[in-house]
C-alpha cells in the first residue's frame, strides 16, 4: 500500500504526526462524538494498560492467567484504602499507585509460586479460582471488621492531585477547557506510553527471550540455563504490577468502586482484546485493546437508531453485543487465528506454510 | 580427578529399574561414548546427569562438585550441557535467537537494565549477538541466522542444537545420537566436526548407535545394557567383549 509506504519511509513525521493526533484526540472526539466519549478514551487507555500486562503473561511467556482481574482490583482496592473516608487516609496518589503496583506484582509472586508446575488448562484453572477468591473476598470482608464495604463498594475516592490541583472539575489553560476527563486522559497515555516502552524492551531483551523459550518449549528452555522458576514468576510479577497500575488509576478516574468491575467477565475481556488483536505483539493488543471498548460503545447507537426506526427497541444493544462479539471470535479462530496484527513469531507458528516460509526458502538458495 | 564421575547411578520408575548402580567417568578432553541396545538407559542416564531427572541413589559429580537432583539451569551454569535425542530447538525463533538464549545463563541483564538499556546491558546485547553469530559460523550456519530454526534442514537443525548448546560456554558437552538420521558423508563431516570441537578444549560425551562412528571416534567407550554397564574401555577392547556381542546379537542357547 502506497500510503504505508510513504510513512515507513519517513518515521519521524510520522510519529510527529501521530504525537499530534494523540495530543488533540480528546478535543476532536469531544467536538466529534460529544463529552462522553472522552471518558470511553480514558477507559481504552486503562485497558490498553491492562492488556499489555496481561500481554507479558499470555503472550510473552506462553501461561494463560484468567485471573488478571484480580491485580486490577488489588491496585484499586489499595488505592482506596488509602486515599478515601474509609480509613480516614488520604495519601497522595504517587505514594499509593506504587504501593499498589508492588502489592499487586507480590500477589503475582503468590500466584505464581504455586503454579509453577501447572500449564495450559490447568494453570487457567487455578488463575480463574485466583480472580474469583479475590472478587469474593471484596465482596464479604465487610465484617466482622469493614475492610471493604462489601457488595456497596467504596466511595468518594481521592482523585489524582497534585498539591492544591486535582483532577476534579474542569481547569483552563491558555484558554482551553480541560474536563477531568481530558486530564485524565493524558494521565493515562502517559503510562501507557511508559508501559508500551517497558514491554518492548523486555521483549527485546535477554529477559524476553527467556520468556519466548519456555513458551516455546520449557524443558530446552530449562536445559540451556534458564531458571524457568524465577523467569515465569518473574512474567507473573510484571503483568501484575501493570494490571494493580491500571487497578489504582481506575479507583482515581472513577471514585467509587465495587467488587462488580473486577468479574471473571472482565479478565476474558482482556484476554479477548489480546487474542483479538495479536498476541505477543504490542501494536495488536493496543488495537485489540482500543477496539474491545470502542465497539461495545458505538453499539449503543443501535438502541438509538431502532428508537428512530421502528419507534421501539427489538434488539437490546447489550444482547446484540455479546453475540456480535462471539460471533467476531469464532470468525477470528477460523480465518485469522493470530489476531488482527500479529507478531511474527505467532504468524510463522500458525501459518507454517504461508509467506515467512518462502522468504525463509529464498534465504536458503542464497545461502 | 575426571570431569565427570558417575557413581552407582541407580533410576528406578516404579519397580523398574531404568538404571542400576552405573559408574563411569568422563576425562577432561576426552570423546567419551555410550552405547547399548535400545532401552539400555543410556538417555535415562544423560536426563539424571543433566537434571531432568532426579536420581534414586549414587552421585554425580563434575569437577568434584555433586551435581545430581540439581536443577537443569544450575547443572548448566556449572558447564555440563546437552542436546536431545529428538531435537529440542524453540522451533519459531530465528536460528540466530536459538543460539542467544544459551547465552542467558552467561549473561546477566535484569529487567531493570533491560528496560533502561544502560551501557552495560547495551554491550551485553552486542556481545551475546556477536557470540552467538560465532557459533553459527562455528557450526556451519552462519548465513543461516535470519531463517527458522524449523524451517532448517534436519542435519542442520542438529548443529543449531550443539551451537545453543556451546552458547552455554559449556567444558562438558552430553549429545543424545547427534547422527542419528545422518547419511554417510553427513556422518563423517559431524565425525570431524566433533574432533574440531574436543579441540577447542570441550569434552564430549555422546549416546550413539552407529558403532562403526563409535570406533573411530571415541578415546573411550561405555556399554549399557538393561540399565547397566556390561564394558567400558577403549573401543577395541569393547568390541571383543564377550558380553557385548552378546547384548546386541544375543547368545546362542547353549
Amino acid at each position: 500500500m502506497p500510503v504505508i509506504k510513504f510513512f515507513r519511509q519517513r518515521p519521524q513525521l510520522t510519529l510527529l504526526l501521530l504525537a499530534v493526533l494523540l495530543a488533540v484526540l480528546p478535543f476532536l472526539v469531544g467536538a466529534g462524538l460529544g463529552k462522553s466519549w472522552i471518558r470511553v478514551l480514558d477507559f481504552a487507555l486503562l485497558y490498553v494498560l491492562l492488556a499489555l500486562g496481561l500481554n507479558i503473561v499470555v503472550g510473552y511467556a506462553g501461561l494463560l492467567d484468567l485471573g488478571y482481574i484480580a491485580f486490577y482490583a488489588l491496585g484499586a482496592y489499595l488505592y482506596a484504602w488509602l486515599a478515601s473516608p474509609h480509613f480516614g487516609l488520604h495519601l497522595p496518589f504517587w505514594a499509593v499507585l506504587p504501593i499498589g503496583a508492588l502489592l499487586a506484582g507480590l500477589f503475582g509472586v503468590l500466584l505464581g509460586a504455586p503454579t509453577l508446575r501447572l500449564r495450559g488448562d490447568y494453570l487457567a484453572i487455578v488463575t480463574l479460582g485466583f480472580g474469583e477468591i479475590i472478587r469474593i473476598f471484596m465482596n464479604n470482608l465487610n465484617a466482622p471488621v469493614n475492610i471493604t464495604n462489601g457488595p456497596q463498594g467504596m466511595n468518594l475516592i481521592d482523585p489524582i492531585a497534585f498539591g492544591d490541583f486535582t483532577f476534579k472539575g474542569t481547569h483552563h489553560f491558555f484558554g482551553i477547557a480541560f474536563s477531568s476527563a481530558h486530564l485524565y486522559y493524558y494521565l493515562f497515555l502517559g503510562f501507557v506510553l511508559l508501559a508500551m516502552l517497558i514491554a518492548l524492551r523486555l521483549q527485546d531483551s535477554r529477559i524476553g527471550r527467556a520468556w519466548a523459550a519456555i513458551r516455546e518449549d520449557e524443558v530446552a528452555a530449562a536445559a540451556m540455563g534458564i531458571n524457568t522458576r524465577n523467569v515465569k514468576l518473574l512474567a507473573f510479577a510484571m503483568g501484575a504490577t501493570f494490571g494493580g497500575l491500571a487497578g489504582g488509576l481506575f479507583a482515581a478516574f472513577q471514585g467509587f468502586i465495587s467488587p462488580e468491575s473486577f468479574g471473571l467477565m472482565e479478565s476474558i475481556m482482556i484476554l479477548c482484546m489480546i487474542v483479538l488483536g495479536g498476541m505477543g505483539n504490542i501494536p495488536g493488543v493496543i488495537l485489540g485493546a482500543v477496539l474491545l471498548t470502542v465497539l461495545p460503545e458505538a453499539l449503543r447507537y443501535l438502541g438509538d437508531a431502532q428508537r428512530a426506526l421502528l419507534g421501539h427497541v427489538a434488539l437490546d444493544p447489550a444482547d446484540l453485543r455479546m453475540l456480535l462479539f462471539g460471533v467476531a471470535l469464532i470468525l477470528m479462530m477460523l480465518f485469522r487465528p493470530e489476531g488482527l496484527l500479529p507478531s511474527r513469531r505467532r504468524q510463522r507458528e500458525l501459518h507454517p506454510e504461508d509467506g515467512p516460509g518462502e522468504q525463509a526458502s529464498l534465504y536458503d538458495s542464497r545461502g | 580427578m575426571a570431569l565427570l564421575e558417575v557413581e552407582c547411578v541407580t533410576k528406578r520408575f516404579g519397580g523398574l529399574a531404568a538404571l542400576d548402580a552405573v559408574s563411569l567417568s568422563v576425562r577432561q578432553g576426552e570423546i567419551y561414548g555410550l552405547i547399548g541396545p535400545n532401552g539400555a538407559g543410556k538417555t535415562t542416564l544423560f536426563n539424571c546427569m543433566t537434571g531432568l531427572y532426579s536420581v534414586t541413589g549414587g552421585q554425580v559429580r563434575l569437577d568434584g562438585k555433586a551435581i545430581h537432583n540439581r536443577k537443569p539451569h544450575e547443572i548448566v551454569r556449572q558447564g555440563f550441557a546437552r542436546t536431545f535425542q529428538n531435537i529440542r530447538l524453540f522451533p519459531n525463533m530465528t536460528a540466530l535467537e536459538n543460539v542467544m538464549v544459551g547465552r542467558h545463563v552467561r549473561s546477566r541483564a535484569s529487567v531493570l537494565g533491560a528496560v533502561l538499556r544502560d551501557k552495560r546491558t547495551r554491550a551485553e546485547e552486542a556481545a551475546i549477538r556477536e557470540r552467538a553469530q560465532e557459533l553459527l559460523h562455528f557450526v556451519g550456519l552462519g548465513r543461516k541466522g535470519r531463517a527458522l530454526a524449523s524451517h532448517l534442514a534436519y542435519g542442520e537443525q542438529r548443529r543449531l542444537e550443539i551451537a545453543r548448546a556451546l552458547a552455554t560456554e559449556p567444558r562438558l558437552l552430553a549429545l543424545d545420537e547427534p547422527v542419528a538420521g545422518m547419511n554417510p558423508t553427513e556422518r563423517r563431516q559431524m565425525a570431524d566436526f566433533f574432533r574440531k570441537l574436543r579441540d577447542t578444549g570441550v569434552s564430549l560425551l555422546l549416546i550413539e548407535h552407529d558403532v562403526k562412528l563409535v570406533m573411530g571416534l571415541c578415546d573411550r567407550v561405555a556399554v549399557l545394557d538393561y540399565g547397566k554397564k556390561i564394558a567400558e574401555g577403549a573401543p577395541e577392547a569393547v568390541q571383543r567383549d564377550p558380553a557385548v556381542i552378546a547384548a546386541y546379537l544375543g547368545v546362542e542357547a547353549a
